[in-house]
């Protein structure tokens, strides 16, 4: 992709890819033989340690009315878009903090990646801690604000918003660093030409930064979508769904069903859906992408 | 006098941007303080409200309780084991996969790796799991670390593949010349300059099967769990004791904590090159 002729290179397609056999073999078997067996098993009435027996299609007509599991699509969108915005906005903000030059910067990046590297069960025993509606420290800060002390995962109404501060929290970095590849890459000339014309700091960014790292912010956007949409480490540890079911999203949906209910097959047809989903989501983005870039 | 002025608002703007690097670096510090504040405190300090924050004097009888009630050397071991396998196999057979998308301009291929991380964990894990049961190899921790290779595979191919299309192709192509065979030019002049993408790729491999959850909480058995299982069954079994727990949840990740302060840049670079190319 670097743009140069590869006349020695060229000829040798067929031999290179022999040095890709022994992975494509590790993944046939750990990536694409379970996609090809969910499949099957998704047909299949299958309860681990029963006999299975073929339904064909059984299983997603019975999903499509499995009030617990729209229930679940709904709790997932809900924390996907809260869970996609609040970083691209917050970790757009940092990526121009860290874009300027200035003393230990080097040092505070590392800091405020941190939490992306941080272990997710850690991360989330910490919060579960923080949450604590009598004893947590979140709540001590809102009394110290004047603001009246909140139940966080304890209650029905906030759980979602919660779980979505945490995960705010743990992959608001990753988005800094994809709009800060961005910033670097960005031409400055522009940027010159406004100081001559007297912009303001508000107009630069709105007319000549955003459109610059439009394309980054959407490549994070689709990444942070796809994470978003699997959360399940933090979900798990801190809410486990609850309270009832009011933090259940489609992951826990699945988890619930294949381990502590093992129908296997059931929700191996949740997982073809999961993935279904996700990937529409991811084109959509993508398409969103192509159109910004041609525009 | 103008002069003064110009200089205050330099000042002014100064400050206020100092100010503003230290709203956005507080969160992650004040989480990692607060979780290092809450497993240097007695129980009684952890209990109390207004929270104490500062604990005086500091104990470490909360990393004792945690050792002396749990086998966190055999945890630890259990997560050094799956993490060190599964990133040595994704490099055995990483390294020459990378080499050869990048030389063949396989994105067919590359796309595969993207599919892997679309796809949730769960489904890699209950086909798995079947298999595993079916071949007797559950309890064991061999099922572990097969699993982590859908974790450690891809993210090392994927920042392989950036780092051999970033080389310079010309040393190869005069060793070709030269009459060495694709295996040799592969082996001798790009293999030593690869070292260290190989140095990142595997570093971020080892972190993020280090930190992973799921395949150890489904697949572990009472000896062969992970650390961070072991860490989240405190939380269900032994009950809410704050101490331990922050201890606890401080000793796994402490590693991957200090592993990315000391080598911050090359993190951040493979990171962003894995993202940016990420979609």
């Amino acid at each position: 992709m670097n743009g140069g002729p590869r006349q020695v290179g060229a000829g040798y397609k067929s031999q290179y890819l022999r040095f890709a056999y022994p992975a494509l073999a590790i993944t046939a078997a750990v990536i694409v033989f379970p996609w090809a067996f969910t499949v099957y098993m998704s047909l299949h009435d299958w309860k681990i340690g029963q006999q299975r027996e073929f339904v064909g299609l059984a299983n997603f007509a019975r999903l499509a009315g499995d009030e617990r599991f729209l229930e679940s699509i709904g709790h997932t969108l809900y924390f996907t878009v809260l869970a996609v915005l609040l970083p691209l906005i917050i970790g757009t903000a940092a990526a121009l903090v860290f874009n300027e030059r200035f003393p230990l910067r080097g040092l505070f990046r590392a800091i405020f990646i941190l939490p992306m590297m941080a272990t997710p069960v850690a991360v989330a025993l910490v919060w579960t801690m923080m949450f604590h509606p009598q004893l947590g420290v979140l709540n001590y800060l809102l009394s110290q604000l004047g603001l009246p002390p909140q139940l966080w995962v304890y209650s029905p109404q906030t759980v979602i918003p919660s779980l979505v501060l945490v995960e705010v929290w743990h992959w608001t970095p990753l988005v800094m660093l994809i709009v800060l590849g961005g910033l670097a890459s960005a031409p400055t000339e522009p940027y010159d030409s406004a100081k001559i014309d007297g912009a303001s700091p508000w107009q630069v960014f709105r007319h000549i930064t955003l459109p610059l790292i439009m394309p980054f912010l959407l490549v994070a956007a689709v990444i942070r979508t796809i994470d978003a949409l699997k959360a399940f480490d933090t979900i798990f540890v801190i809410s486990q769904g609850g309270p009832g079911t009011a933090s259940e999203t489609i992951n826990l949906f699945l988890y619930l069903q294949a381990f502590s209910f093992y129908n296997i097959g059931y929700a191996s047809a949740v997982t073809i859906v999961f993935f279904v989903l996700i990937v529409i989501l991811a084109m959509v983005l993508l398409w969103l992408r192509q159109k910004a870039k041609w525009s | 006098m103008v002069v003064t002025a110009a200089r205050m608002r330099k000042l002014a703007g100064r400050l206020a941007f100092g100010f503003s690097v230290f709203v956005i670096v507080s969160p992650a510090i004040l989480v990692m303080l607060w979780m290092l504040s809450l497993s240097l405190k007695t129980e009684v300090d952890n209990m109390s409200f207004p929270p104490v924050f500062v604990p005086s004097p500091p104990t470490l009888a909360n990393f004792l309780d945690v050792f002396e009630k749990n086998r966190i050397e055999t945890y630890f071991l259990n997560s050094v084991i799956v993490s060190g396998l599964a990133t040595l196999v994704a490099i055995a057979v990483g390294v020459p996969a990378a080499y050869g998308i990048a030389k063949a301009q396989a994105h067919k291929l590359a796309m595969l790796t993207l599919i892997a991380r679309i796809t949730p964990a769960l489904s890699y894990l209950i086909p798995l799991f079947i298999l595993f049961q079916w071949i007797g190899l559950t309890g064991t921790i061999w099922p572990i670390v097969v699993t982590h290779l859908v974790i450690t595979l891809p993210i090392f191919i994927y920042v392989m593949i950036g780092f051999f299309e970033g080389l310079p192709q010309e040393l190869e192509e005069a060793a070709l010349i030269d009459g060495c065979t694709l295996w040799q030019a592969f082996r001798y002049v790009a293999l030593p300059l690869a070292r260290p993408g190989i140095v990142v790729g595997a570093i971020l491999s080892i972190i993020f099967s280090w930190n992973n959850f799921v395949f150890g909480a489904v697949l572990g058995g009472r000896q062969t769990r992970t650390l961070p299982v072991a860490v989240f069954n405190m939380l269900t079994f032994e009950q809410v004791s704050w101490g331990p727990l922050a201890a606890a949840a401080l000793l796994v990740t402490l590693p991957v904590l200090l592993l990315t302060l000391l080598i911050q840049k090359e993190i951040v670079g493979g990171l962003t090159a894995g993202g940016v190319k990420g979609a």
